[in-house]
């Protein structure tokens, strides 16, 4: 008993310390006291997957992204407001008739194994993307080239034939170095292994399966970045990755709303780590097969998604973390419409809409009827994401309430997608997009992507929508675009092809070691060139 | 003997046959391609490389030429190209997570035959004893106990609690900087959790097996003989009945060869090990055809081979079975 007092007090005594040392401990995240950046320490990351590739033109993974991005440079790049800024490119133009991109290259720019970076790379890069034999899924917006000239070293001069407004920010594309991989097999060279790129970290080593090694790269163009190593271990369990963050072997993490809510609210986490959360691009939808006699009554779309409480999902599957809704656009971004029609919970106005619309109890069996048929459907969705099939059965509920009856099947993601989804058998759908800051919408919306294994699969067709997405494509300028995606975004909420659900947020936990953490729009990676360790607090020395 | 070889080895031909014919045709019924992974839902892809890309993998010719494309390859022992975007060739895909695989499980069967062959004899000589029926529940309860679950359990309370092991992985970072004996405790650590749990399921299995060999040949009339010959209990069951129960072990053995290039995807997954378990589950999830039709290949003939080993020692093991043999041709 004596012991256990004493170890109690031993404790308690501990805690009071430990508060006592960390007063600043209630300060905002990245609100700090300005320090000077040191060089030095390692950046310890997990990944659940393997890269597969680091070659960018052949990846397709978010793993293979994440390092090839740091290994290798676009002319362009997003700013942390999601601006369009130079990143080979010092500067560019954009002819009157919109129809011409001239880049100025940076002169100082060398690859990793010290050849310098001309315009010929960019050339020979886009030529890798539209080459046939190149197995490239990245192709499509280099399609719309008409051609590409290299007037000098340090200038790439860019023609279209028609105005293409993601043109300017399809050349944040990695650019390929020519000198290592032309005249060969793109599939066989060994940059797939050992990339060689012009970006802020080299590549070290690559042990598959189990971790992935960079290093600062001392001549990158804007300067060395301050953290001297990027490990990335391939931990493919989630939970497994959540206890070594615990123990201060991971030094950032993407965490579940659950970790993020529950798991990480202990002094021991709070020392370690500062966490954060923004918006995600990308949301979540129930989306309507619209080939369906059941849905073409736009009255019928609309009672649905008035019938369905979004934030109780957003409570109760992401326990908050995340926003309605109302379009296929982020409500932080620009091309965000705030002002288009909104389906808040509202069970009333559910049942009349589906009451003029001709669905009424008329046998008494608690389901809506019409012509003697009850309303009855099915919702499909894919196997392994959790998030899809709970909010699926929160919605069967409410469906229920309004007196229509859904049955959930939650598929295998390859039988998904070939029994379902590509031959349009199927009634209705939870699925996600994920999306960019480029608003461009054609390949989802368009009339003429109806098709099978496109990716209108609900066959929404609008001639209205068909002409704003071309439009839309067709200037240049956010102030300009604007009104065409405005436009589009109120025609979607009053059609309602898809019930708009939940908007994600990314929330990350970083180790408190990294300083220059500075949170905006685009989240907080933007700028880990410019994040650092103080001397005092590196962790690893070499 | 050489003749008996021979003919066995002979007969695993159309056997291996049979096996990967199967294989090829159940792979490609299931549903989904290859080529899916970079080219559905995503808005960047265009349809025509859905094609372009089936002409490259060789997806676009019939089946039975597929099949017959990859079979010649195979004679010359060429596993050819993985599907994967690496597209590295399937051999060294499999080498590169052999050794580890190996390790995991010859350890983990070292274990296991270490703990389960005494547990197994005490259990028998006591049987229907406190420690017999303890034994039962405990391995039992090993047996039925989900790895994952004590794999984390373990990962929290060693790794996270007391600090004492490394959660996840093989090595330490820095692992390159440790001297010697450094980068041997190193590795060691890493081991101990990923080998304890990868037995706690196999302990169950062979300790019965054990026990219930040891009753077998405990009732035996030449027990009895050696009991009334008056020697030593210790002798009569570590001489004389520990060696012929130990005889059908070698079986079992032999059946665990394939199991030691396979791996378990649960457990590689938790303990982040880059093993065979993980390449196989990841290659069926990508339909990467090549790259499980190697592996099954290469678990077939080990397969195969570990029969005749099993078969083979226990012939010459077991001076019976070697001359009822002998009699039969």
């Amino acid at each position: 008993m004596r012991v256990m007092l004493r170890i109690l007090l031993g404790i308690i005594l501990l805690v009071m310390v430990w508060a006592c040392d960390n007063p600043q401990d209630n300060s905002l995240p990245g609100v700090e006291k300005a320090l000077t950046p040191e060089y030095g320490d390692t950046f310890i990351e997990a990944s659940i997957g393997d890269a597969s590739t680091l070659l960018p033109v052949l990846a397709s993974d978010s793993a293979s992204y994440e390092i090839t991005g740091l290994v290798y440079n676009g002319l362009m790049r997003y700013d942390k407001n999601f601006k369009p800024e130079g990143e080979l490119a010092e500067s560019w133009e954009i002819s009157a008739d919109n129809l011409q991109i001239t880049f100025h290259l940076r002169k100082n720019v060398k690859w990793h194994d010290g050849a310098p970076f001309t315009s010929a790379d960019v050339l020979f890069t886009y030529q890798l993307y539209i080459d046939p034999h190149t197995p490239t899924a990245y192709a499509e917006s280099f399609k719309q080239v008409k051609s590409v000239a290299t007037p000098d070293p340090y200038t790439v001069v860019v023609s279209y034939d028609k105005p293409y407004a993601p043109a300017l920010m399809s050349w944040s594309t990695a650019i390929h170095p020519k000198h290592l991989l032309e005249g060969q097999d793109i599939t066989k060279s060994p940059l797939a292994r050992k990339p060689v790129g012009t970006g802020p970290y080299k590549f070290v080593e690559w042990s598959s399966g189990e971790k992935i090694v960079l290093e600062a790269n001392p001549d990158y163009y804007e300067g060395m970045p301050y953290i001297k190593r990027v490990v990335y271990r391939i931990i493919p369990d989630p939970s497994t990755q959540f206890l070594e963050l615990q123990t201060g072997s991971l030094d950032f993490m993407g965490l579940s709303p659950l970790q993020y809510d529950r798991q990480t609210d202990t002094p021991a986490f709070h020392r370690l780590y500062n966490k954060y959360r923004y918006l995600n691009f990308g949301y979540t939808y129930l989306g309507y097969n619209l080939k369906r006699p059941l849905f073409r009554d736009k009255r019928v779309r609309q009672a649905l998604s008035f019938a369905i409480n979004k934030q109780e999902i957003i409570d109760g599957v992401l326990l908050g973390y995340g926003a309605v809704a109302t379009g296929p656009y982020k409500p932080d971004t620009w091309v965000y419409n705030p002002k288009v029609p909104r389906y808040d919970y509202n069970p009333e106005k559910s049942r009349q809409l589906l009451k003029e619309a001709g669905w009424s109890d008329r046998d008494g069996d608690g389901i809506l009827d019409k012509d003697g048929k009850p309303f009855s459907f099915t919702i499909v969705t894919n196997q392994g994401n959790d998030l899809r099939a709970k909010a699926g059965e929160i919605i069967q509920r409410r469906f229920k309430d309004v007196g229509v009856d859904v049955q959930l099947r939650i598929i295998e993601w390859a039988t998904f997608l070939k029994e379902f989804i590509n031959p349009g058998n199927f009634d209705a759908t939870i699925l996600g997009w994920s999306g960019g800051p480029e608003p461009d919408q054609y390949n989802i919306w368009h009339s003429s992507k109806t098709g099978p294994r496109q990716l209108n699969f609900i066959g929404f067709k609008n001639a209205e929508v068909d002409q704003l997405l071309e439009d839309g494509r067709r200037v240049f300028g956010t102030e300009k675009r604007k009104p065409f995606y405005d436009r589009f975004q109120e025609i979607l909420a009053e059609e309602q092809p898809y019930t708009f659900l939940f908007v994600g947020e990314a929330l990350p936990a970083v180790s408190k070691r990294f300083r220059g953490i500075e949170p905006a729009p685009a989240g907080i990676r933007y700028n880990f060139n410019k994040w650092f360790v103080p001397k005092a607090e590196q962790k690893y020395a070499r | 003997m050489l003749q008996y070889l021979t003919r066995r080895l002979l007969t695993m031909i159309p056997l291996l046959l049979g096996i990967t014919l199967i294989s090829f045709v159940v792979i490609h019924l299931a549903p989904g391609e290859p080529t899916d992974l970079q080219t559905q839902l995503n808005p960047q892809a265009s349809s025509e490389l859905q094609e372009r890309l089936r002409t490259q993998y060789g997806l676009d010719r019939p089946l039975y030429v597929q099949y017959g494309t990859w079979l010649s390859r195979l004679v010359q022992l060429d596993f050819g190209e993985s599907f994967a975007t690496d597209r590295r060739p399937v051999l060294d895909k499999v080498i590169e997570r052999l050794p580890v695989t190996i390790l995991l499980n010859v350890l983990a069967i070292l274990l296991i035959l270490a703990v389960a062959i005494p547990l197994g004899i005490v259990s028998a000589v006591r049987r229907n004893s406190g420690f017999d029926r303890a034994t039962t529940i405990l391995v039992f309860a090993g047996f039925a106990m989900p790895s994952f679950w004590l794999a984390l359990l373990l990962m929290d309370w060693f790794g996270v609690r007391l600090g004492w092991l490394p959660i996840s992985g093989l090595k330490s970072l820095g692992y390159e900087y440790l001297s010697f004996f450094g980068q041997l405790t190193d590795r060691l650590s890493h081991l101990i959790l990923p080998v304890f749990v990868a037995s706690i399921g196999g302990l169950a299995g062979f300790s019965r097996y054990m026990r219930s060999n040891m009753l077998e040949v405990i009732r035996q009339d030449y027990i009895l003989t050696a009991r009334a010959k008056g020697l030593a209990e210790k002798t009569v069951i570590y001489k004389h009945a520990l060696r012929n129960a130990l005889l059908p072990l070698i079986t079992i053995l032999g059946l665990s060869v394939p199991g030691l290039i396979g791996g378990s995807v649960i457990f590689e997954t938790i303990f982040a090990i880059p093993g065979m378990g993980k390449l196989f589950y990841d290659g069926v999830m990508m339909r990467d055809y090549p790259l499980i039709m190697g592996i099954l290949v290469m678990g077939a003939v080990l397969t195969l081979l570990g029969n005749l080993l099993a078969d083979i020692s226990y012939a010459l093991a077991d001076p019976r079975i070697r001359h009822s043999q002998q009699g039969e041709s």
